[in-house]
């Protein structure tokens, strides 16, 4: 009789890597569909060509090193939709090559692969191409808008920072200019709710990150609907900052996350040069996560209370 | 505040799967087999020393090993036959010594059986260990041990465990059902011969019936509670059960008394109420047998020393090729080397997987999700352990608590990686331990 001998536990929940993958980009289907439904098939071609180049990347990058062939984890494929979501819809498709090739092989690869990444792929590749192809990143086209009003001439924030008016249903449903994934707010709260009942994230980064920015901007006299659903803050909130391995632990660490997020957002927005400030502020404090780790750690059952390290 | 408690530890447990396949399957007795092997060592602290020899008659219920130190139990025939031998086999804890009988069928009883004569609380502790009983929620502490602590006085509640939060078993269950009687009439003997006041049965709420049959049982018994616990796994954990009937932390490194606790398995407080009518030592024992590699589930008594393979025969043999046999529940059970080994006083539960379910998916690279600090019941942060343990940092072992795991298996039962974190964390507690922490 030949039996398996192995550790405890003999069971494992249902949930995978991949499964998770998977809920995710099931959660940004309905962004994408508002994006093709706003801006035309193209969206959907560029998607495809991020997607694609990424799995590439990844799956190249791993046979050339002889390593474990890993892109069916799905984590390539989701850096790849979200690189897409942070492209104007008009971006020309080798750009976004460009861009998936710093967001696998460098900040995703280079540092040991998933899971050891130091910040979000996704994140680091737009503002890499938007350094250095800033004329690109910022030519927009502009949806028939719901509202009927004028048509704008830039995003949302931009015509706020520059004085203008924007309407606020155009804002919610999409119909207005900005990168491909983050124009409709309706789309996104689809995907946020789903990714919370499937318990795929805790809300407790978005909320409190939305939640931050909003307080903020009332504080600060500007208006908090337009900041909250005028630029990249609700993509970033719901997809980017609540990446697994750049996001703090506990819920405790989760809140201190959000809060940084809304304060360094808000102040890139209301005094920096820039009208956004989302993936700035979500790469600065990727960068702390380790420090807000150490800080925030959970008081174990019967452990005597937070003992300051011996030094 | 449930939310601020949250913050301090969300302690989250894992949502397994019940799978009480055998929750309506009546306990049957199953015949003595022709050979038994009575291990030793069938406790925590120091193994019985046999002291019958090749050729003895023994009866049910004769002392076959002394207890060997302060921390043990003795050990008693359970069937009546001659000593066929010594031996020393291997068993999960290690070599020990068995004492093999050949049994004649008969199950003639010893004339030394008799109930006890119990007036006060240090004969009723003598009793107890006299009678062999050990923690039979799977842990093995000596009873009589566990009933005498040093600071009796301070101690006022004795907690039942009746949780049964591991998926498969339903002896406990089945103790309530067709025992309940006893298990009052024992929590009752506790209580009065340690002079508690309070008396608190934890039930997880899976199991209505038993949470319905155990408060009738306690109607008006003065401080009786039947206490409903979440059905989320690990609530039998004996600190994690403390924390949920009495809102009290066991300090860490203390023991449950120091919170004026004693913690007792629900199948362990059964038997000192039957031992006490009848002085049959703690001979047989209530086990789950499931699994998809075994023709039928069933609830079965067995003798002590029955080799597992003539109770996965009495359930029908097997139905499929066996890739994993477990003694105890799917989380924290162990995986067993053969189906040679005899049963021992806390088994509560064998499974028999087929290859499929016997093997587990492959490792892979960890995500940081950080499911195994929400799930922790201790609170810890094992993705940080692992972390710490990878690179031998002693310190920040020592800070993040890592001795406190009790290696209950929620962060690998969680991880969507399916890394074994908690073969890591018992990996770190080793390391702790050889690094002279």
């Amino acid at each position: 009789m030949k039996l398996l001998v192995s550790s405890a536990p003999h069971i494992t929940g249902k949930d995978s890597t991949a499964s998770l993958m998977r809920d995710l980009i099931i959660a940004m289907v309905p962004a994408m569909a508002a994006s093709v439904f706003f801006f035309g098939v193209q969206t959907l071609i560029l998607t495809a060509v991020s997607v694609l180049a990424c799995v590439a990347f990844e799956y190249l990058y791993e046979k050339m090193l002889k390593k474990p062939i890993t892109v069916g984890d799905l984590s390539a494929a989701v850096t790849g939709i979200l690189l897409a979501f942070n492209c104007p819809p008009t971006l020309p498709l080798w750009t976004v090559v460009v861009g998936a090739f710093f967001a696998i092989i460098i900040v995703k690869q280079l540092f040991g692969g998933l899971g050891y990444n130091f910040a979000n792929p996704a994140i680091v590749a737009r503002i890499i191409l938007g350094l250095g192809y800033t004329g690109l990143m910022t030519s927009w086209t502009f949806p028939a808008t719901v509202s009927g009003d004028a048509v704008a001439s830039a995003t949302p924030l931009a015509v706020y920072a520059a004085g203008g008016t924007v309407n606020y249903l155009d804002m919610f449903v999409g119909s207005t200019g900005g990168v491909l994934g983050e124009t409709s707010a309706l789309a996104l709260l689809l995907g946020f709710v789903y990714l919370v009942v499937r318990k795929v994230i805790s809300p407790t980064i978005p909320v409190t990150y939305v939640a931050t920015v909003a307080v903020l901007a009332v504080v600060l006299g500007v208006d908090p609907v337009v900041y909250v659903l005028g630029g990249g803050l609700l993509l970033g909130a719901i997809f980017m900052a609540t990446d697994y391995v750049t996001s703090p632990y506990t819920e405790k660490g989760k809140i201190i996350f959000g809060i940084g997020l809304g304060v360094i957002t808000v102040m890139i927005r209301r005094f920096g040069s820039m009208t956004e400030g989302v993936s700035y502020a979500i790469l600065l404090m990727n960068l702390v996560v380790p420090y807000i780790n150490k800080a925030t750690r959970q008081k174990p059952l019967g452990a005597p209370k937070a003992v300051k390290e011996a030094k | 505040m449930a939310v601020f408690k949250k913050l301090v530890r969300s302690a989250e447990g894992a949502h397994v799967p019940h799978y009480k396949n055998t929750e309506n399957c009546e306990t049957v007795k199953m015949p003595v087999p022709k050979r038994v092997f009575v291990s030793m060592s069938q406790h925590i602290g120091a193994p019985a020393k046999a002291c019958v020899k090749k050729g003895d008659v023994v009866a049910v219920g004769d002392v076959i090993g002394t207890a060997g130190g302060f921390i043990s139990a003795p050990v008693h025939s359970p069937v009546s036959g001659k000593v066929f031998g010594l031996d020393e086999i291997r068993l999960s804890n290690g070599k020990v010594q068995v004492v093999v009988i050949d049994t004649d069928g008969q199950q003639t009883v010893s004339e030394k059986v008799k109930a006890p004569e119990v007036t006060d609380h240090a004969s009723f502790v003598q009793a107890i260990k006299d009678s062999g009983l050990v923690g039979l929620g799977g842990a093995g502490f000596p009873t009589g041990v566990k009933l005498d602590p040093q600071n009796l006085d301070e101690v006022d509640t004795l907690v039942i465990n009746a949780a049964e939060c591991e998926p498969f078993i339903t002896a406990d269950y089945r103790e309530m059902m067709e025992c309940g009687e006893d298990v009052v009439e024992g929590a009752k003997l506790v209580k009065q011969y340690l002079n508690l006041s309070k008396v608190i049965i934890g039930i997880e709420a899976n199991k209505p019936q038993a949470i319905a049959k155990m408060t009738e049982l306690t109607k008006g018994l003065e401080g009786f509670v039947v206490s409903t616990l979440p059905s989320v796994y690990p609530q039998g954990a004996e600190k994690v059960l403390i924390e949920q009937t009495t809102g009290k932390e066991v300090p860490k490194g203390a023991l449950p008394a120091a919170v004026g606790c004693i913690v007792m398995n629900v199948a362990s407080v059964g038997f000192v109420a039957r031992y006490m009518k009848t002085g049959m030592p703690l001979v047989t024992k209530r086990v789950t047998v499931d699994g998809d590699a075994v023709a039928e589930a069933k609830n079965v008594e067995v003798v002590i020393g029955t080799p597992i393979k003539d109770i996965i025969e009495f359930c029908g043999g097997y139905s499929q090729e066996a890739g994993k046999i477990i003694s105890g529940g799917p989380m924290m059970g162990q995986a067993l080397t053969g189906d040679d080994i005899p049963v021992v006083k806390q088994n509560n539960a064998f499974l028999v997987f087929g290859k499929e379910k016997a093997t587990l998916p492959d490792a892979t690279a960890c995500i940081r999700c950080a499911r195994c600090v929400s799930a922790c019941p201790m609170g810890l942060a094992p993705v940080e352990i692992a972390l710490s343990l990878e690179v031998k940092d002693v310190e920040e072992l020592k800070v993040l608590h890592t001795d406190l795991c009790m290696e209950c298996g929620s962060c690998s039962f969680v991880c969507p990686a399916k890394r074994p974190v908690a073969q890591t964390m018992k990996e770190a507690k080793d390391f702790l331990r050889k690094a002279g922490n």
